[in-house]
């Protein structure tokens, strides 16, 4: 799991060496201090020698200004190396997205694939960069200041070992202790959120209830639940400094009451007790900073997992080895087609689904929610792959085309379309890189954009907000008609994409389809009976199965389904259309 | 509904306008509930604080009374230092008792004063008028409660604390230097003086690298959310590689920005503690040369406890520094949390209330029970004496003005009555107003000019949760809460019987699926009844509005495409929801306008047109045009 985020270290690996390297650098410098200083304190101060003072302190400034310049490196390295490696991750991410089948994104929420990329992406970030600083730092600083400890004195030293294992034993508990119930608050932060989060958005129906205060209260308990798993989390934590308190002060005593008897017994000098009990405070401070890396680490195990998630995830569909460039026409076959959105699932969506449709029908396709329509057409652009059976375009198997080429003449208008940010003629150009002004127009023209566009101020330069979200949904359907025109495909299919434009409107898109694209197999999915009516033929899709197909007078014959719906949109159950203007 | 929306640019932080003012209103909340609690801290911090200085000053006596003096003798006698460190492990132990007593009260301020924190901004959230909501944007409310308590917790518990020890510390630790030796103090303060000026400036030009920063991520995160969201787009029409260029150059931007930002940062760990070793170095030298020629009396165990001063010192003064950052992301937090706190709440001054009553002898008497008779409550200011009317839902609009904003006036002149059990329909395209004229008569928003009135009464002068408790609503999304479905459903009317529920659910076409349902009424329902339908959740709306059962009703239609057939079930039940009350509807069904008693046309703020079905067809006017499809677009 670790070993797949690391692999994206790359170009940063040296600095990734170098980091630590100089950390270890620094500790040696600061370790130097405390044993020159007994030094000083013998040499110099107790034997009246001037210059010894001179020289040793001389030494301890210059080994304090080394460790200066090394700490700094070390500290330049580790950001250099932190911040690169969430580059590469993130980068390495987006793309292996890039990759995603449609199946691949459906398993992930955006809001999740989102959350990867950013928030536990910097939450890696920090995490490495505390492992490259302080996960050398601390252990080393440790290790030294007790080996140094250890030369100067091995029996007194011994206090320091005892006490850094209790400490450390302690220490261990208190933390997992508290990550426990950390751990336990998450959820509850949820439950809390989602209350916020509803009242915000249901704030209509909270006043229109009049239930503000009984929402409050709901939101006291939530607010309370929090309250007490934190107490408990935080009442275990605060043993920490009272803890670290005891054992440096009782470190002291003990060193203290040892000491003074060692030094009469001339077992040991003044000078090294007072280096002794300078190496205490180094000892343990690296040991209270290594639990609280720890704590962080562990922390950000959880961002290193789905990080990985994402990252491991194969794309299920791949193109072929040899593809083929050309799509010759837009005929169209379904051959015992199944299909299902999970390849262990018992219930298909589709169950043996054959159809063959001429290049440049027009063919209506009406069912109810869930009768899997979308699922149908979404087989053609290889946007999913069948479970059972084959589609043929043009009369090869998807599978043997090349996939852009596939999904450039294969035009699909999704049924939750997105614009993206960007003047109109970019979003356009989506569909055609090289389209001219002209071609995007007339494209325009075609979905009945063209009239709305040259309305605005700026017309073709409008600019798009985010998700589209500054022009109306029978709008940005239009335009997402006019961005899939501009493929000029041989299949173009409108997944239930004029439901927000007016019937007359809807009545021209289609009426232009006829006469401008005449050879481009048209496959039409809507909820309005109107806008299938006049198609070639119609597709009447009921709970995964070709319940009809044929033309609006055949299927009003012999369909009932089709009959029913078709009586009950005449018979006044239809739309009222109020979006005629926009 | 079209208020603007003003979000916070993301990830930038916004200034400060006055961090004292807002750092004394933190204080004073918080002393609000824990004055007592925050004297008792900063007591315990005292004797905290100075059983750790009373402590370090031993090791001088240890040196100079005990040690040497040992030195001196043949057979030293061991009791009165052992007498002496057990008086200092006394302190000590003082020290630690008083350390655990402040962390463990600060854990009940810093919770208590969160809870305090968060149930004061959601009661006052619940009670902002509808306006906040549709001016601000949710994520930004949203992270108040998150992001900005968050940093408030960070303040409070390690923050406030942090300063005052430090402060504490500084102040004891400079006094008991001064008393050892001043020529060492000086020493120590003109090393301290060239720390803060380097981490100042190294801390400068790190904030700077991380506003950039901060931009960059904005940019970054923008665009990841933007692509992931178009993801399955950006697949149909093969635009991955252009995804990939356009990220690796916005990536790029991030990482340099970042790098700079951080180096900066990491700078400040070394410079602290090395210039910190440094002058403990300095100090060791001259206080060594004073120690040896006996300056001012300065002895060896001076020395040994003016280093531990000296480490003492300079630590404060480095986390100080290191807290400076939090208190600044905390003050902008508190801001935008007080900012919430300060929004002015919905103004009520009505007075006329909705009661129960039965009938007697003609008379309307107020009753305690619930008789399915309501009426409103009506006591004149003037003598106090009491009318009753009866709700019938008699609803009139007279020359009514209204605009979001005070200069853009959206809806002109309106004049319209329902009288009761009619029902009235709006039609006219997006933008017209429609949906404006339904948050006028619950009075989400209030009128510039004109008048309607309710029963004969004018809306102003009767309570908002009565007026509200008094009109059913259906809105055009429905919005479900984390709760069972029966506990969505009796959201309309709280005390209602799992009868009256069972009641609604089927009035509403809804008993049905909800029977089907794994655990039937007690299913759970979560994320706004996300593991519902559309039609579904359509029908459990129009099963709480049918519980609640008011006298006047306002429907928005859905627009969204759901099929045919769930349509006329949930139609089915809107239909049987309207009998005989007077009812508003936004109506996108063909049917739903034919049934109306009177239709609205409504274009550009103004009712243009009314009459029914048949009359409006007869005038061939702008109705005529909607309904016959052959509309050219305005």
């Amino acid at each position: 799991m670790i070993r797949t985020l690391l692999r994206e270290v790359k170009e940063y690996k040296k600095a990734s060496v170098a980091t630590p390297l100089f950390m270890i650098l620094e500790v040696l410098m600061e370790m130097m201090i405390p044993f020159l200083m007994a030094s000083i304190i013998d040499d110099g101060v107790n034997a009246g020698d001037l210059r010894h003072i001179y020289e040793v302190g001389g030494i301890m400034v210059a080994a304090a200004s080394i460790g200066l310049l090394a700490g700094m490196a070390g500290g330049r390295y580790g950001a250099k190396a932190s911040a690169g490696f969430a580059k590469n991750l993130r980068e390495t991410m987006f793309n292996h997205i890039q990759t995603f089948s449609f199946a691949n994104i459906d398993k992930y929420s955006t809001a999740g694939l989102v959350t990867r990329l950013t928030t536990d992406v910097t939450n890696v970030q920090n995490a490495y960069q505390m492992t490259l600083r302080m996960f050398t730092r601390a252990p080393a600083s440790l290790l030294c200041a007790m080996i140094m400890a250890f030369r100067i004195n091995r029996k007194l030293s011994n206090v320091y070992l005892a006490a850094v294992l209790i400490l450390g034993v302690v220490l261990m508990l208190i933390m997992s202790n508290a990550t426990k119930y950390f751990q336990q608050a998450f959820p509850k932060y949820d439950d809390m959120n989602a209350s916020v989060q509803e009242n915000v958005s249901a704030i209509r129906v909270v006043k229109a209830y009049v239930r503000e205060e009984q929402e409050t209260v709901k939101f006291r308990k939530a607010s309370e639940n929090i309250y007490q798993i934190f107490m408990k989390a935080e009442c275990k934590l605060v043993y920490n400094a009272p803890l670290m308190q005891f054992t440096v002060y009782a470190c002291i005593l003990l060193i203290s009451w040892i000491g003074a008897k060692m030094i009469v017994a001339s077992s040991l000098t003044t000078g090294e007790l007072m280096s002794l009990l300078a190496y205490c405070m180094n000892i343990l401070m690296s040991l209270m900073m290594l639990s609280m890396v720890f704590v962080m680490i562990s922390m950000s195990m959880a961002s290193v997992r789905r990080i990985s998630e994402v990252l491991n995830e194969c794309s299920d569909i791949r193109n072929p080895d040899e593809p083929v460039m050309e799509v010759t026409d837009g005929s169209i076959e379904f051959r015992h087609v199944d299909f299902a959105y999970r390849k262990d699932s018992e219930s298909p969506v589709l169950k043996d689904v054959n159809l063959a449709i001429r290049p440049g029908e027009m063919i209506g396709i009406i069912g109810g929610t869930g009768s899997a329509k979308t699922s149908l057409v979404n087989l053609l652009s290889r946007l999913y792959d069948v479970t059972g059976g084959e589609v043929l375009v043009g009369g090869r198997n998807v599978k043997e085309y090349d996939m852009e080429t596939l999904r450039n003449q294969v035009s699909v208008v999704l049924q939750n379309n997105v614009l993206f940010s960007g003047s109109i003629l970019d979003n356009l150009r989506w569909g055609s890189r090289e389209a001219t002004e002209e071609e995007c127009m007339e494209a325009c023209r075609q979905a009945c954009a063209d009239e709305f566009i040259r309305r605005f101020p700026k017309g073709y330069e409008t600019h798009i907000e985010q998700g589209g979200s500054n022009v109306s949904g029978g709008q940005r359907q239009r335009l997402c008609i006019a961005r899939a025109l501009l493929k000029k495909p041989k299949v173009l299919i409108l997944d239930d994409s004029t439901s927000a434009v007016d019937t007359a409107t809807d009545a021209r898109i289609r009426q232009a389809f006829r006469e401008e694209i005449p050879d481009t197999t048209k496959l039409i999915i809507a909820q309005r009976i109107a806008s299938v009516m006049e198609a070639d033929r119609i597709i009447v899709m009921e709970d995964g199965r070709v319940d009809g197909f044929g033309t609006h007078e055949e299927l009003l014959r012999e369909n009932d389904i089709y009959r029913e719906v078709y009586e009950s949109q005449t018979r006044g159950g239809g739309d009222f259309d109020e979006k005629a203007g926009d | 509904m079209a208020g603007p929306m003003n979000g916070r640019a993301r990830g930038m932080k916004p200034k400060v306008k006055n961090p004292m003012k807002i750092f004394k209103r933190l204080t004073a909340y918080v002393f609000q509930y824990y004055k007592f609690h925050y004297l008792a801290v900063i007591a315990l911090i005292f004797v905290s604080v100075l059983a750790n200085v009373k402590g370090t000053l031993f090791m001088k006596n240890l040196i100079d009374d005990y040690i040497t003096p040992f030195l001196m003798t043949e057979t030293p006698d061991f009791t009165p230092l052992a007498n002496a460190i057990r008086r200092v492990a006394v302190f000590y132990g003082v020290g630690i008792v008083s350390t655990y007593a402040y962390n463990r009260i600060m854990v009940n301020v810093t919770q208590g004063t969160l809870r305090s924190l968060r149930d004061d901004l959601f009661a006052h959230m619940e009670r902002l008028p509808v306006k906040y909501f549709d001016t601000h944007a949710h994520g930004d409310i949203m992270s108040v409660y998150t992001n900005d308590i968050d940093t408030l917790r960070q303040m409070i518990s390690q923050s406030i604390p942090q300063v005052i020890n430090s402060g504490i510390t500084i102040i004891s630790v400079f006094v008991s230097m001064l008393i050892l030796s001043i020529p060492l103090t000086l020493v120590t303060l003109a090393m301290v003086a060239v720390m803060i000026l380097s981490s100042r400036a190294a801390a400068g030009r790190s904030g700077k690298y991380f506003l950039e920063q901060q931009k960059n991520l904005g940019a970054v995160n923008g665009y990841i959310e933007e692509m992931m969201n178009g993801q399955k787009v950006v697949k149909v029409f093969c635009h991955e590689e252009e995804n990939k260029k356009a990220f690796k150059e916005l990536n790029n931007r991030l990482f340099v920005s970042a790098d700079q930002a951080n180096t900066f940062a990491n700078f400040l760990g070394p410079i602290n503690a090395q210039l910190g070793n440094i002058s403990y170095v300095v100090c060791a030298i001259v206080g060594g040369v004073l120690a040896l020629n006996h300056v001012g009396g300065f002895t060896l165990g001076a020395l040994a406890s003016f280093l531990t001063f000296n480490k003492s010192f300079s630590m404060p003064i480095n986390q100080v520094s290191q807290q400076l950052n939090a208190v600044v992301m905390a003050m902008a937090g508190a801001q935008r949390v007080f900012g919430l706190l300060d929004e002015q709440v919905e103004q009520d001054d009505g007075y006329v209330t909705l009661v129960n009553v039965t009938e007697a002898d003609g008379k309307l008497k107020e009753s305690e029970a619930r008789t399915g008779r309501w009426a409103w409550k009506h006591t004149h200011q003037a003598d106090g004496s009491v009318d009753y009317v009866e709700v019938r839902g008699d609803v009139v609009f007279n020359g009514v003005d209204f605009g979001y904003d005070d200069d853009k006036i959206v809806l002109h002149d309106v004049k319209l009555y329902a009288e009761p059990g009619q029902k009235i329909a709006f039609v006219g395209s997006t933008g017209a107003g429609k949906t404006t004229i339904t948050n006028l008569i619950n009075r989400f928003y209030d009128i510039q000019d004109g008048k309607i009135r309710y029963d004969g009464i004018n809306i102003n002068k009767i309570k908002k949760a009565d007026l509200r408790r008094s009109l059913g609503i259906v809105l055009q999304d429905t919005h479900l809460f984390t709760g069972t479905v029966r506990e969505n459903i009796r959201f309309g009317k709280l005390n209602a019987t799992d009868e009256e529920v069972t009641e609604a659910a089927k009035l509403a076409n809804a008993d049905g699926f909800i029977r089907r349902l794994p655990n039937g009424y007690d299913t759970m329902l979560t994320g706004d009844g996300a593991n519902l339908s559309q039609g579904q959740r359509q029908l459990l709306a129009i099963a709480r509005a049918a519980v609640a059962d008011p006298p006047v009703l306002i429907l928005d239609e859905a627009t969204s495409s759901i099929d045919t057939r769930t349509e006329r079930i949930v139609q089915d039940g809107m239909d049987k929801l309207m009998n005989k009350r007077t009812t508003f509807v936004i109506a996108h069904r063909l049917s739903t306008v034919r049934n109306s008693d009177c239709i609205m046309v409504l274009e550009q703020g103004r009712i243009i047109e009314r009459g029914t079905h048949e009359q409006l067809i007869e005038e061939k006017g702008r109705y005529y045009q909607l309904y016959t499809g052959n509309s050219i677009s305005a």
